[in-house]
């Protein structure tokens, strides 16, 4: 069995787990916690696309 | 180094417990935390947390190894290869297993391979994240 993810998935479930991570070990409060988390996928997933559209423009 | 500075704005001073000796959980908690993902938060009754960990980690892991991703064995060639290996090693039992069984040979005819040679990677970094953070609850440093 193999799976086979676009780049773009690929990228959100990598932020999605990661962020899982930071949020849980960089923070002591649950609160804290969940904020960071989110932060930390919401910054991921704009790099990402920040990051596409970059080199979309290069190659242009 | 400060105790602000470990983990985060809200470990300040006025919330974390200062710092206890070294006993035997502070021991077993990053050590266990790093054989099986998790089980250091479990250990110390951080359900949610370990869980959860658990969960990030072997599914990152077993999502790479699924995507064909390569698994370095112990190596002196290359430096990448050997930083390749290093991260593996953090994910511990999963690590072991996997070389044991002798899967993620890597595909190269895949282009999604090469992802799931970063997720294996990653799992493995983020486990001694995690393994860390297992350490400072046992001493006490965080709640």
């Amino acid at each position: 069995m193999t799976v086979q993810l676009s780049h773009f998935s690929a990228a959100l479930v990598f932020a999605l787990f990661a962020s899982i991570v930071f949020g849980i070990t960089q923070r002591s409060e649950q609160r804290e916690m969940i904020r960071y988390g989110a932060k930390c996928f919401v910054f991921f997933a704009l790099g990402t696309i920040a990051a596409g559209w970059f080199m979309w423009i290069l190659r242009h | 180094m400060t105790k602000e500075s470990h983990v985060g704005e809200s470990a300040g001073p006025k919330s974390a417990a200062p710092p206890q000796p070294l006993t035997m959980m502070s021991l077993v908690a990053p050590a266990l935390g790093w054989l099986v993902p998790g089980a250091g938060h479990l250990i110390q009754k951080r359900w949610g947390r370990g869980l959860l960990l658990m969960l990030s980690v072997v599914v990152m892991f077993v999502l790479g190894v699924l995507m064909e991703g390569k698994i370095y064995a112990f190596n002196t060639g290359d430096i990448l290869d050997m930083l390749g290996f290093v991260g593996d090693l953090g994910a511990g039992g999963l690590y072991i297993v996997s070389r044991a069984l002798d899967i993620g040979r890597g595909a190269i005819n895949l282009a999604t391979a090469d992802y799931g040679t970063k997720y294996i990677i990653v799992s493995g970094l983020l486990n001694i994240i995690s393994a860390v953070d297992a350490y400072d609850i046992a001493i006490g440093k965080k709640k």
